[in-house]
């Protein structure tokens, strides 16, 4: 009895950590794919998946097959010694001897050959190109084992404003410019950490005001806070966009700071109130009869107190701003752009330059994805007491 | 001579009086004055400056963080120089009026804004009347975007939030939860723009063909499972459940995170009392830790069902809205940039905060019932 209820928690168990294990690989394969893909060189890119550089059985040409101009390719095509010469093929794709079994009585449409013929020993004879090219290329299954060329070149590239040079998808030349990725980055930080820090400073003055301080209008003033934690922020881009033009603020650090700024002020408000009117009556009150001034209080006591709900948000809002791409968008643009624009212009111009996209897309996960996994616990607390807004 | 000498004192006084006086408003206009100069001149400085982007870049973080705190340090002495009642009246608004005016600025007023200019033209010069909501609540393009915007709320919110349940409820029972969670959580801090790249590469499609080798996961899988290769991301309808994977992926770990602290909060010994009484683990879900969990499901379904409505990013980058898969956020983009349409944009921009206003009301009526240190 005992045992029986002891195998079937065994059993369960297996079963829980199965479940979440085909999960967590289906979380992680994604990464990973474009992780090898932004290390593989455009050429290999182009021509395989990712998962080849792993050992793997694969179709690999062996030889190549020319028909003799006397046979007639619109009937049924026999191939054999008395119609067609060999070749062989070396994994590297250079022409060699050709050393395998004869193909004899090999007979089919030049239709089925198109879409590839199996022979006897499992090989397979595919037609290459247009009726009148004759030759038709011999495969082969066969293992494969670590593809290992690997490179920097990719981030190279994507990461300097010079010239570079790659192969592209139908194998041309291609000469460019790079993707100035470094630039971008740069301009991410100078959008991220002001507007960061800006924001949290403006609103835990202001909640210590609520907090702390009588005015008239504070009950007011707080609900309207309350109401516009998830006010969608489209309802702001057109008439601040016209504002922005103009003063002429559009395009500058200063515009995007205080848009972000205003766009998270109403969480941070509400989240850092929530923190600091918890904070003992006692401590500020000894303090007021210490003849400490309002401002005092908030800087030398207040500040302090609250540098674990500080913290929170900060993450919360600098992963945001550095992820953010609407915002920065509309009111940074080409000007100063950041790496989320950068990256997503990489998308839309070049939709095949995935050794270019793989990398650039890598560049602007490197910085959050660190953040995060060092600060994950903050950033887990603000998340809860964040998880009203929109 | 007393009187005389009691005057002249008068007098130097009073001269005193006037003078400190006077000096102390020149000093307290002169002082505000210096400091808008010095962060208005930082501003031409960094708006037009050609220096190297680094020095750029510290400069523009020195000069924004710090003069958020001078601008505070200048308001609090300049109040303070007031008379005690007027110091005592105004220094609240030191502290919250900062903030109020940027809301307002950046929130408040513009629904007022938006509201109106969605009743005028597209270049906001003249009134139109309801045209903009007919086009908004008709339009076929509207009518699509509303359709995707459903999808992406059942079939995203429910995902995302069934999946980040059913790992929290299962790596609860695991001695590897740390592992578990945290690989689930990545994604979170991952942009849209990121994950499109990653998942565009996953649905990338090369074309039939003999010789041609698939590079996107999904295709490969596809092959070796016997099927012909397909060009997902223009496969309407199916494109659109392509996409909200892509949400389901990066949101999953935030509704998991929050319903795993919530289940950890489920007190043992009803689920031990539960499964004494023979309940089996379903059942015991089912009736002790879903009712008990019952208001985080609802935070975190609320949560998710806005993200969804606001769905931007990743439309925009995978497919443009293109191929069935527009949706209100990219609508509207499309309207204020593309097509330049202020008055529709507003338009649209009205729908979606009409959308979200019963979470608007919901959150009011909370803060209502507790009112926190008010």
């Amino acid at each position: 009895m005992a045992t029986s209820a002891k195998s079937q928690k065994r059993s369960q168990n297996f079963i829980v950590n199965l479940v979440l294990i085909i999960i967590c690989v289906v979380w992680l394969v994604p990464i990973f794919g474009i992780l090898i893909t932004s290390f593989r060189p455009s050429e290999d890119i182009f021509r395989t998946g990712w998962w080849t550089i792993f050992p793997h059985r694969a179709e690999l040409e062996v030889g190549r097959i020319y028909l003799d101009p006397s046979v007639d390719v619109d009937g049924v095509i026999t191939i054999g010694a008395a119609t067609a010469t060999f070749e062989g093929r070396s994994p590297d794709g250079e022409v060699t001897e050709f050393d395998r079994e004869p193909i004899e009585g090999v007979s089919a449409t030049f239709e089925e050959f198109r879409n590839g013929v199996v022979t006897e020993e499992g090989q397979t004879l595919v037609w290459s190109g247009n009726k009148r090219s004759r030759e038709l290329r011999l495969f082969d299954r066969q293992w494969v084992g670590f593809d290992t060329d690997l490179t920097f070149k990719n981030y190279q590239d994507v990461i300097t404003g010079k010239t570079i040079t790659y192969q592209d998808a139908e194998g041309r030349t291609i000469t460019r410019t790079g993707n100035n990725l470094g630039i971008a980055f740069m301009n991410s930080l100078a959008v991220a950490i002001p507007g960061t820090i800006i924001p949290i400073l403006i609103a835990a003055f202001a909640a210590f005001g609520f907090a702390w301080l009588n005015f008239p209008g504070r009950n007011i003033f707080f609900t309207i806070i309350v109401a516009l934690l998830v006010v969608p922020l489209q309802i702001a881009l057109v008439p601040i966009l016209k504002d922005y033009v103009n003063m002429g603020l559009n395009g500058t650090f200063l515009g995007i700071w205080l848009a972000h700024a205003g766009f998270g002020l109403p969480l941070a408000t509400y989240l850092l109130f929530n923190y600091i009117s918890t904070l003992p009556r006692e401590l500020l009150e000894s303090a007021y009869i210490d003849g400490a001034s309002n401002f005092t209080i908030f800087i030398r006591l207040i500040l302090p107190l609250s540098v674990p709900a500080l913290a929170s948000f900060a993450i919360f809002q600098f992963l945001w701003l550095w992820n953010d791409y609407l915002v920065a968008l509309i009111f940074l643009g080409e000007r100063n752009k950041t790496v989320t624009i950068a990256v997503a212009q990489l998308v839309g111009e070049k939709g095949q330059d995935w050794h270019l996209m793989t990398s650039a897309a890598f560049v602007s996960m490197l910085l959050p994805l660190l953040v995060f996994l060092g600060l994950q616990r903050y950033f887990v607390r603000g998340l809860m007491a964040g998880s009203v807004k929109g | 001579m007393l009187n005389t000498k009691n005057t002249q004192n008068e007098k130097i006084g009073v001269i005193q009086w006037f003078s400190s006086t006077l000096g102390q408003i020149l000093i307290s206009l002169f002082v505000p004055a210096v400091t808008f100069l010095v962060l208005w001149q930082g501003f031409l400085f960094l708006s037009r400056a050609q220096a190297p982007q680094i020095i750029l870049v510290l400069v523009a973080i020195i000069w924004g963080v710090g003069g958020v705190a001078l601008l505070y340090l200048v308001a609090n002495w300049l109040v303070l120089k007031l008379p005690l009642v007027w110091s005592k009246r105004l220094q609240p608004f030191v502290f919250v009026g900062p903030a109020i005016a940027i809301m307002g600025w950046f929130l408040a007023i513009p629904v007022v804004r938006s509201l109106i200019a969605s009743f005028q033209n597209n270049l906001s010069t003249e009134f139109v009347g309801l045209q903009n909501y007919v086009f908004a609540f008709t339009d076929p393009r509207m009518l699509e975007t509303f359709r995707n915007n459903l999808l992406w709320l059942v079939f995203g919110t429910g995902f995302s939030v069934g999946l980040g349940l059913l790992v929290a409820v299962l790596a609860d029972r695991s001695k590897f939860e740390v592992i578990y969670k945290s690989i689930i959580f990545t994604p979170m801090a991952i942009s849209f723009v990121g994950a499109g790249v990653i998942w565009k590469f996953i649905y990338t499609f090369k074309g039939t063909g003999v010789g041609i080798q698939e590079i996107g996961l999904l295709n490969a899988i596809l092959i070796a499972l016997g099927g012909t290769p397909q060009p997902w991301l223009t496969l309407a309808p199916w494109n659109n459940f392509l996409l909200i994977v892509i949400m389901v992926w990066l949101q999953t770990g935030y509704a998991m995170v929050i319903i795993s602290s919530a289940i950890k909060g489920v007190p043992a010994e009803l689920l031990e009392a539960a499964r004494i009484d023979g309940a089996s683990e379903v059942r015991a879900f089912f009736s002790i830790t879903v009712p008990y969990i019952k208001g985080t499901l609802i935070t975190v379904t609320t949560t998710i069902v806005i993200f969804s409505l606001k769905l931007f990013d990743i439309v925009r980058v995978m497919t443009g809205g293109n191929n069935g898969t527009n949706v209100i956020a990219n609508e509207f983009y499309l309207q204020m940039f593309t097509y330049n349409h202020a008055g529709r944009a507003s338009a649209i921009a009205i729908v979606l905060l009409l959308a979200v206003t019963p979470v608007i009301i919901n959150n009011l009526k909370q803060f209502n019932k507790e009112r926190k240190g008010f």
